[in-house]
């Protein structure tokens, strides 16, 4: 800005100054336009989001019941005391990284391949397929949750019936057992992944059809176009998808909580971590540990997502070289 | 795998012949249609069991535990002002004769011929209960008007399409607008301001559900269509995560270019930025579509808490326009796919 106005208050200016004057000019004018394309942006987070988190934060350090009608009290660090001596929550914690560590890697590499499969040349019939394969994604989450208890039923659910019919004699009645209640709850995942596939696909459209066309004079055969160009150039929105896959999984709610009916259930192997928030602030109406759980699944997922950040730049290319 | 990956041979040498060439690219395509073809049953089959499971009556669902697969009642047949079951009888001959179960004994019992009543009771030796039930198909369509009237279609159906239609646009035109800030402007603290976005995604909603509530409360849009649009008008973190993401895909030098013709960032991003990325625009559109409809059935069907068979009808019912939708925003997509990149 100072740059500016001493070049303003020269009287004969130069070539070289009047184009760092109007570079500078430029750049601000640039800065303005930015500001003025985030303002709803910066407007909503505030309304919306950083005041309540602030209050929410307020909260960790209280103790503040809304089934009582004592007021709000000031306790330090008694909340997060209590919640890492909390064997229920430490359970639901395991619970939801077990749960983690297998739905993320097929929850990107399965829209992948079928964005793949979807995009290939040699498939016939592309206009039908797309819209089977998202179609489970429009479906309400409740109606998802009772298509799947029917499906999954031990002895009426098709999939057991399948089961049968290729020789498996007792297929397990995957909502009620230990042991198969995650894997269940990754079918249903997996079902579901049509926003995934479909923005992997979008991207995959995009590449510009001169890259493989290069390639290919080149001499390189279907495999690695696949992998020296599709990925690299899609790597962006893998990279976006991996990043909301770990988000979602973190804030994984609905789907336990209505097949389990609160009870995470069998033995507390379908407990999820939100679970246990929801039941501290709505069944218990403890705001301020529920809030502090709420921090703590937050902090968790920003650590990890920061990690990511941290090593996109090893794999993540943009085209506009950023 | 093998078959896929050619050999590197110059494509002016062509060693094997013709036939064997289309021989092959025929095998290929239809190795992947096939491929394509299993996943599209397994993606189906679930959808298939709740089609049947939603025309069939309470009774069907619970019978028994070797259950039918489609909507099979016993069939009845009337005598002498009574409902009797028809039963599969083995006769001597080899052929199976179906009678109605009218007097129930342990050792024989007797039995009525429908096509020829007049013989009255025939007795027949052995236990009953050995026989198998005659079905007859029953399906019970009337479920889905069950759940019309139950759920007050028309007016519920209105009122999901308004909420999602209007909170479509503010989305659209706010979170386009903070995606072209995030990819293209030289903003201090651009950064810090992009983590703090991916941050208020990670943030369970419940933490902010409750003071959010009170400041709605407070100003008196609670009870009202406000607050399931409003704050669609202050883009959402991520429909502008994507939109970012797909900007920031898209080469600068068309922008420059642009630029030094005169444009300015306005129209930079009507005239460039959006033509370009018409695919990732109409799937925020359709994300958020249906992320409002199905937020609004969902409490619905919540609060309703009706026996399992209602649901079967009603979410096949909720599933129609998304699909309709995304049916014709299929052509859109078709004829958007417009990213061409910079033509050299």
């Amino acid at each position: 800005m100072s740059a500016a106005d001493q070049s303003r208050a020269a009287p004969a200016s130069s070539k070289a100054q009047i184009t760092e004057r109007r570079r500078s000019d430029l750049a601000r004018q640039q800065r303005i336009w930015g500001w003025i394309f985030l303002s709803p942006w910066l407007i909503g987070f505030t309304i919306f989001t950083a005041v309540p988190i602030f209050v929410s934060l307020i909260f960790t350090f209280m103790e503040f019941s809304l089934s009582s009608d004592a007021a709000p009290r000031f306790i330090g660090l008694d909340n997060w005391i209590k919640l890492f001596n909390d064997p229920v929550a430490i359970n639901a914690l395991g619970v939801t990284f077990r749960f983690a560590l297998i739905a993320v890697p097929v929850g990107i590499i399965l829209p992948l391949a079928m964005a793949a499969l979807l995009n290939s040349k040699h498939l016939v019939g592309k206009i039908l397929w797309r819209p089977l394969y998202y179609l489970p994604y429009m479906v309400p989450a409740i109606s998802s949750i009772f298509i799947w208890q029917a499906f999954l039923n031990g002895q009426t659910g098709w999939l057991n019936r399948v089961l049968r019919g290729i020789g498996i004699q007792e297929p397990p009645n995957w909502f009620q057992n230990e042991s198969t209640i995650l894997f269940a709850f990754l079918l249903m995942g997996v079902w579901g992944i049509g926003n995934s596939m479909l923005t992997m696909l979008a991207t995959m459209q995009g590449v510009p059809t001169e890259l493989y066309e290069a390639a290919e004079v080149d001499g390189a055969g279907a495999f690695t176009k696949f992998r020296s160009i599709t990925l690299p150039m899609i790597s962006p929105v893998i990279f976006y998808n991996l990043v909301l896959s770990v988000i979602g999984i973190m804030q994984y709610f609905v789907v336990p909580y209505v097949i389990t009916r609160g009870t995470g259930n069998p033995n507390n192997s379908a407990y999820f971590f939100n679970m246990h928030l929801y039941k501290t602030s709505f069944t218990f109406f403890d705001m301020g540990y529920g809030s502090t759980q709420a921090w703590f699944i937050f902090i968790i997922a920003l650590v990890l997502t920061v990690v990511l950040f941290g090593t996109s730049r090893r794999w993540v290319y943009y085209a506009s070289g950023e | 795998m093998a078959s896929i990956t050619q050999p590197r041979i110059s494509p002016a040498v062509n060693t094997s012949p013709f036939y064997s060439a289309q021989l092959r690219k025929f095998a290929v395509k239809a190795m992947v249609t096939m491929l394509a073809l299993l996943v599209a049953i397994a993606y189906l089959l679930p959808f298939g069991n709740m089609a049947l499971i939603s025309i069939k009556s309470a009774d069907q669902i619970s019978g028994s535990t070797d259950n039918n697969i489609l909507p099979l009642s016993p069939q009845l047949y009337e005598y002498e002002g009574e409902s009797y079951e028809v039963y599969n009888i083995p006769q001597a001959d080899g052929t199976v004769a179906q009678w109605a179960l009218v007097d129930k004994g342990r050792q024989s019992s007797g039995f009525i011929d429908p096509a020829n009543p007049e013989a009255g009771l025939i007795e027949w030796q052995g236990s009953w209960r050995t026989l198998e039930s005659v079905y007859v198909y029953d399906p019970h369509p009337e479920n889905f008007a069950e759940a019309w009237d139950l759920i007050n279609f028309p007016r519920l159906f209105f009122n999901t399409l308004f909420i999602a239609v209007v909170g479509m646009i503010g989305t659209l035109l706010s979170s386009i607008c903070v995606a072209y800030a995030f990819a293209r402007f030289p903003i201090p603290g651009k950064n810090v301001m992009f983590l703090i976005l991916i941050g208020t995604i990670i943030l369970p909603s419940q933490v902010t559900l409750i003071p959010t509530y009170a400041f709605f409360a407070s100003i008196g849009w609670t009870g009202t269509w406000l607050p399931l649009i409003v704050p669609h008008f202050f883009a959402n973190a991520y429909n502008v995560f994507l939109l970012r993401q797909f900007f920031m895909t898209l080469p600068r030098e068309l922008d420059e270019a642009a630029m030094i013709d005169g444009a300015g960032p306005f129209r930079v991003l009507m005239a460039i930025i959006i033509p370009q990325s018409w695919p990732a625009i109409i799937s925020v559109g359709l994300f958020h579509f249906i992320f409002a409809w199905n937020d609004y059935f969902g409490p619905l069907i919540y609060l309703l808490g009706k026996p399992d068979l209602v649901p079967q009808a009603t979410s096949i019912m909720a599933m129609v326009l998304p699909l309709l939708i995304f049916v014709l925003a299929q052509k859109i997509f078709m004829r958007g796919v417009v990213v061409t990149g910079v033509d050299k």
